[in-house]
Parts: structure tokens; C-alpha cells; sequence
């Protein structure tokens, strides 16, 4: 059964990408950036969720809401600062603002208090139990459900309120938005702060699970999770679900094969594949090109 | 021509650079560090200006250079380090196999645009990366040692022969076609360019003076590992291109000059220099998107000295 075993660490590690894969596309969905930050973010939420156990001695859940919530924040000031001015600047010049807040952060966060690595403390026992044969510790189930239970918020948010069919009709169309008394601005900013918190929490989640967090460690998920929200088709909130399990059951096949050191490699081979094969993702439509 | 007017003056200004700093090295009044800085000086110019044909002139986003940098570092090592073949032939055959892997590269991605594009060069850049540190021959995660034969004059003709073949790609009717693509794409297509052509050309000479970069890299440092060609390393090189002006080559040499002695002076502070890099291409950007220079040359502003009355259109 090291088959299941297998797969159920690659859904754990899927269900990270997943959750900071959905800030990237939504982010995507509606001002078409590729936000580089968002990896930084997911970081910033870590170490937030890392202080608030340790120092404020408080439990997983109290952590998780707080590191969502400061991360929430967070992202709708880069996007106030630094995004907003862009809105009709070309995409390279968004882009490569991008790049910069992500630096930013990332070496800010150096600066302030230094490139060490800390351990996550460990809250959770590590207890685990059979099932089929497989050993499941209790810590991947609670990742695994506590990452459903943000999807299935985040579908209802998107869904069934206000705010998520302002945020759809702003992606479909700004300009039809506007005319229809959208405040697109507020809906922007909402679009970042649930992304935001989405990679907040993942942020938390990363670190119980892998335990070792340091100011870096936003680069690689972040590349990743945006593999992922490309795999799944960029700017749509299943596909970045999808996206994201799928890219962590692969590369867990492919250090469980024994390439390891190939694991890094294995995400952008994905990539690239799809972009030259299929650029709109698994779940993307192809839309003509008007010229 | 232009071209022919502008290319005797800048050899004679390029000897008369080289020979005075070869004087001042060599009677020794411009220490080790200095002419070290020199060096790192030219190999950021070649690497800039290289980049500059990829993006500025033919206008397609690539952010992962130091990819092929790591190509060129590596091919020339081997063939010193375990060939033991002069150090020219380990230039050359740098540039060659790099200007190769910008073949590869290039033709699939090439089809994409915009940020697709980024991405997928970011992706290949990691993907030789990835490679170099598997491969065991070359030292893999612990790095290859080389040993020091880049000089002045290695890098300084280097830098020459890359400036002189950019600057008459650029004004040729090739690199018109390859600025037509930058303009607009779907135009220039209209009009009968071969626009994937331009686009895969542009992208082999970038890669193949990336590669001579990476040669002088290599034998520069003492030691390579693949941990030197991430993603930070392509940045760095983006940089120059994007606060030198996209399209201005006189702005991305200015601003490797620069940017490669602002380094140097906070080599001991590398969190403060990130910072303050990151921190100027933000501020580029969102107050300047066109970089400093915009897409004018130097002698641009030489002739709207001469003609002030010509220079209102020119402005900004």
C-alpha cells in the first residue's frame, strides 16, 4: 500500500499549491497580472502564523484566522501601493513591478529579522492511523480538511454573495462592470484580500506540515502554485483546485520513483508542456484573438 | 550610412579605453579590486546589451537569461577543465552551445507572448539549472572549480565584438523587422515579416553572447555552481535592461555600469542591495515605465544639443 501512502502525501502537498494556486488565478481572472508576490504572501503568513504560536502562545485555529486576516490586509495594501497605478500600464511593466514587491518582501523580511530558518513548533501529536494499509497522521488529514473547507468557502463566497458576483462580472468585462455601478476598485481590492488570505492560511498549513520555514521558502511553492493555476486553466477557480492536487500527486511520484532532485524540474516540464500544447489550461476555453 | 559614420569612432574611442586601462593595470596604479570590478563591468555590459536584443529591440519578455549564462559558464569550463583547450575555443564553443539551447528554447516558447512567455523562459532557466546540479561531471549541487584565466583584454574584446555585432543587427533591415515585431506584432506579420523568425534570431545571438558572458563568468570566479544561476541572477541582468530604458542599448550599458558598481560597493550588505534594487525597479516603473533613457541613444541627445529646434518631438 505505498501506492496510497504515496498519494495521500501528494494530496497533502497538492492541497498547499492549491490554495495559494486560487489567489494567483483569481488575481489573474480579474486585472490579468501575474502577481510574483502572492508567493510572498503565502511567507509572510507562515512566518505571522509561526510568531502568533510562539510568542502569543495561541492554538492552530486562533493562528490560522489571524494569519488570514493580517495576510488579507497585507495583499490589499501591495495592491493599493504598488498594482493599482497599473491598471492601464502595459503587462510587462506589471509584471516587472511584480517582480520588484516580491524582492521587496522577501529581502524586507530579511533585513528585519534575518535569513535563518525557524521550526515550526509542533502542535499537533503526531499520532496517525491505518487505513488500507497506509499509515495517516493526523496532521495530513486536518491540512486536507481544512483546505476543503476554504475551497468550499471560497465557492460559496464566489458564488452565492454580493462580493463574488461583483468579482465575476469585473472579470468578465471592467468597463460593462463599471457602467453597471460596480465599484471595480473595492472589488479588486476584495479579489487580492481573499487570495491573500487563501495564501495566508497556506502559509500556516506549510508550516505545520513541513515544520522548517525561512524568508525564501515563498519562491518555489509561489513558481509552483502558479504551474499549477496554469494547469488548470489560469483565471478559473476549479481548474487552480484541480491544478494544484494534481501537480503534488506528480511530484510525489516523482521523488517516490526516485528522482528527487528532479522534483523541482518535474513542475516546469508540466509548465511548459501545457503552454505549447494547451496555453488555456485543463478547464480553459480557447478564445480567438481579435485583432 | 549612419552605421558606417558611427563605426570608426567607436572603435578608435574603444581602443583608446582599452589602452589606458591596460596602462593603468599594468604599471599597476588601479589595483586587483579595481580591475576586477572592470571585468564584472564588461561581462554585466555583454549580458545587459544581450538581453537588450531579446527585449528591447525585438520585444519578447524573457526573464530567464541566466539560463543560458549558466550554459555558456558550464560548456566553457568543461572544455578548459577537462579538455585543456585554450580559452578562446572555450568562448567560442560557450557562445555556440548556448546560442543552441536558445534554439531550443526558443522555437517552442516562442510561439507564446507576454507573460506566458516569462514564465515559460523562467521555467527553461530552471530546468538547466536543475540539470547542472544533477549532473555529476560538473560537481553538481558542491560547483566545478575553474581556474582564473579571464583578463582585460578577454573581456573588453568580448564586450566590443558584442556591442559592434548588436549595434549593426539592430540597424540593419533585420533588426528593423525584429523592432516591427516589438511595435506590433500582427502588423508586421501583415506587412510579410516572418515574425517567429525574427523572434527564434533575436533570441539565438542574445543566448549566444549570454554564453561568451558565461565563459568570462566562469573563469572569472574560481568556482561555479548551479545555485549562482537562479532566478535572482536573470533578474539582476533584467534590471539593467529595464532601468537602462526597453529598446535604449546606451541605457542598459549606463545602467550595467552603474547598477555592477553600486554592487560592488554594498557586496558586504546583500540584503540592502536587494532591496534597494527592488525598490528602484519598482519605483522605474511605476513613475518611469519607460526606464531612464526611454528607447533614445546617447547620441540621440548629441544631436538634440546640435539642433535644439529639432528637439520638441524627440522630448520626454
Amino acid at each position: 500500500m505505498e501506492w496510497l501512502q504515496q498519494l495521500i502525501n501528494g494530496i497533502s502537498l497538492g492541497s498547499i499549491y492549491a490554495l495559494i494556486a486560487l489567489g494567483y488565478t483569481m488575481v489573474y481572472g480579474i486585472i490579468k497580472l501575474i502577481n510574483f508576490a502572492h508567493g510572498d504572501v503565502f511567507m509572510v503568513g507562515s512566518f505571522i502564523g509561526f510568531y502568533s504560536i510562539t510568542v502569543f502562545g495561541l492554538g492552530f485555529f486562533p493562528a490560522l484566522i489571524l494569519s488570514m486576516a493580517a495576510c488579507a490586509l497585507f495583499g490589499v495594501i501591495i495592491e493599493r501601493i504598488a498594482y493599482k497605478r497599473l491598471r492601464n500600464a502595459t503587462r510587462i511593466a506589471a509584471l516587472i513591478t511584480a517582480i520588484g514587491v516580491s524582492l521587496l518582501i522577501e529581502y524586507g523580511v530579511i533585513y528585519i529579522r534575518g535569513a535563518q530558518p525557524e521550526a515550526y513548533p509542533n502542535i499537533f501529536s503526531n499520532k496517525s492511523f491505518e487505513f488500507l494499509g497506509a499509515q495517516i497522521s493526523i496532521q495530513s488529514v486536518l491540512i486536507l480538511s481544512v483546505s476543503v473547507v476554504l475551497m468550499i468557502l471560497l465557492q460559496f463566497i464566489v458564488h452565492k454573495t454580493k462580493t463574488g458576483k461583483a468579482m465575476r462580472a469585473v472579470s468578465h468585462d471592467v468597463e460593462a462592470a463599471k457602467l453597471m455601478g460596480i465599484n471595480v476598485d473595492n472589488t479588486i481590492s476584495a479579489t487580492f484580500a481573499i487570495g491573500s488570505a487563501l495564501a495566508g492560511a497556506a502559509g500556516v498549513i506549510f508550516g505545520v506540515y513541513y515544520t522548517k520555514i525561512d524568508p525564501l521558502m515563498g519562491v518555489i511553492p509561489g513558481l509552483k502554485a502558479f504551474v499549477a493555476a496554469v494547469l488548470g486553466g489560469i483565471g478559473i477557480i476549479p481548474g487552480a483546485m484541480v491544478g494544484g492536487l494534481v501537480l503534488g500527486v506528480v511530484e510525489t511520484i516523482v521523488s517516490a520513483l526516485g528522482f528527487s532532485l528532479w522534483r523541482d524540474a518535474a513542475a516546469f516540464i508540466i509548465l511548459i508542456l501545457i503552454l505549447i500544447f494547451r496555453p488555456s489550461g485543463i478547464f480553459g476555453k480557447n478564445t480567438r484573438e481579435k485583432v | 550610412m549612419k552605421k558606417s559614420k558611427q563605426f570608426w569612432p567607436f572603435i578608435i574611442v574603444a581602443v583608446l579605453v582599452y589602452a589606458v586601462v591596460q596602462i593603468l593595470i599594468s604599471t599597476e596604479i588601479i589595483n586587483q579590486f579595481y580591475s576586477n570590478t572592470l571585468i564584472l563591468i564588461a561581462i554585466n555590459i555583454i549580458l545587459a546589451v544581450s538581453l537588450h536584443l531579446v527585449i528591447g529591440i525585438t520585444g519578447q519578455f524573457s526573464i530567464g537569461h541566466a539560463g543560458f549564462l549558466a550554459v555558456g559558464a558550464y560548456l566553457s569550463a568543461i572544455v578548459t577543465m577537462k579538455l585543456h583547450l585554450p580559452f578562446v575555443v572555450a568562448i567560442i564553443v560557450g557562445g555556440i552551445v548556448a546560442a543552441l539551447a536558445g534554439l531550443i528554447v526558443g522555437i517552442p516558447s516562442l510561439r507564446l507572448k507576454g507573460d506566458y512567455l516569462a514564465i515559460a523562459t523562467l521555467g527553461f532557466a530552471e530546468i538547466i539549472r536543475i540539470v547542472f546540479l544533477n549532473i555529476d561531471a560538473v560537481g553538481g549541487a558542491a560547483g566545478m572549480q575553474v581556474s582564473h584565466l579571464t583578463t582585460w583584454t578577454y573581456a573588453f574584446v568580448c564586450l566590443v565584438i558584442t556591442l559592434v555585432v548588436i549595434v549593426n543587427f539592430t540597424n540593419s533591415r533585420h533588426g528593423l523587422a525584429a523592432i516591427s515585431v516589438r511595435e506590433n506584432e500582427i502588423a508586421s506579420d501583415a506587412m510579410g515579416i516572418n515574425t517567429t523568425y525574427y523572434k527564434v534570431i533575436a533570441f539565438a545571438i542574445g543566448s549566444f553572447f549570454a554564453g561568451v558572458a558565461g565563459a568570462l563568468f566562469s573563469h572569472n570566479f574560481y568556482i561555479i555552481q548551479p545555485s549562482q544561476f537562479g532566478f535572482l541572477k536573470s533578474f539582476d541582468i533584467l534590471i539593467f535592461v529595464v532601468l537602462g530604458g526597453l529598446g535604449s542599448l546606451s541605457g542598459a550599458v549606463l545602467s550595467a555600469i552603474l547598477l555592477t558598481v553600486v554592487s560592488t560597493y554594498l557586496q558586504g550588505y546583500p540584503e540592502t542591495r536587494m532591496i534597494i534594487y527592488s525598490l528602484v525597479l519598482i519605483l522605474v516603473m511605476l513613475y518611469r515605465p519607460k526606464g531612464l533613457m526611454g528607447t533614445m541613444e546617447i547620441t540621440d541627445y548629441f544631436k538634440l544639443w546640435r539642433t535644439p529646434k529639432g528637439g520638441g518631438q524627440h522630448g520626454k
